[in-house]
């Protein structure tokens, strides 16, 4: 999928991975992907949560040798 | 534009592991995009407290109780396995370990993002805790201030 910006948040623990990926899509415009990389294993539940509550729109996630991978639409 | 959700918490236990736990909800419901207020009070207010000693005029019991506090987020003790200082220690070490972020970064980024940290000015007096020895760009208020925030909160904890 193509992303517009790719935030790489591996290594990083609670709440750290949210504070960057809000950071992050608030210099991006509405319709703009950001692909989100995370080790934290509460990144999934916690970016599921926080992009529904923003109005923003989990399009895809995947997870590879413990790296999930988020691709998140402004809404 | 829909009105900002609101998140407010007042931070009473000046215990290292309950603060980390105060500033972590309170930035990651910062970058929910909630106004967030944090009100320090009692022990609280020692996450407040500048690390430096600030020359201030006290009278003995607020000497006593300047000695017996911890000066500042760095310093405070753990409300679990403290053992006499060393637990701190350790779990800093733990943290460092695993990313965690330490309590003194967590309260610089609650600043950035814009978080209202508040002393009580009541439990201030009470502690003989001056503005000169807390950090800079904070709010002084008392319970109706509080209240104000608080009344139209939509998520309210007591730490």
């Amino acid at each position: 999928m193509n992303a517009n910006k790719v935030l790489d948040a591996k290594g990083l623990a609670c709440p750290m991975p949210i504070v960057k990926t809000k950071k992050a899509m608030n210099d991006m415009e509405s319709g703009e992907v950001l692909e989100i990389h995370a080790t934290d294993k509460g990144a999934k539940s916690d970016l599921t949560a926080w992009a529904k509550s923003g109005g923003h729109e989990l399009v895809d996630h995947t997870e590879e040798n413990n790296v999930f991978k988020f691709w998140i639409k402004k809404g | 534009m829909v009105e900002k959700k609101k998140t407010t918490i007042i931070l009473f236990s000046g215990d290292y592991d309950k603060a980390m736990a105060a500033y972590i909800i309170a930035n990651g419901a910062a970058a929910y995009d909630h106004e967030v207020t944090i009100f320090h009070t009692f022990w609280g207010l020692n996450a407040l407290r500048k690390e430096e000693l600030v020359p201030v005029k006290k009278g003995f019991m607020e000497k006593m109780f300047a000695k017996m506090m911890p000066r500042g987020a760095d310093n405070m003790g753990l409300s679990n396995m403290h053992f006499a200082g060393m637990g701190p220690k350790l779990i800093k070490n733990v943290m460092k370990k695993h990313n965690a972020v330490p309590l003194p970064n967590l309260i610089e980024m609650a600043q950035e993002q814009d978080i209202k940290l508040v002393a009580c000015t009541m439990t201030m007096d009470l502690l003989g805790l001056q503005q000169e020895e807390l950090l800079d760009g904070i709010e002084y208020a008392g319970v109706a201030a509080y209240l104000a925030d608080a009344e139209d909160g939509n998520v309210n904890l007591f730490i």
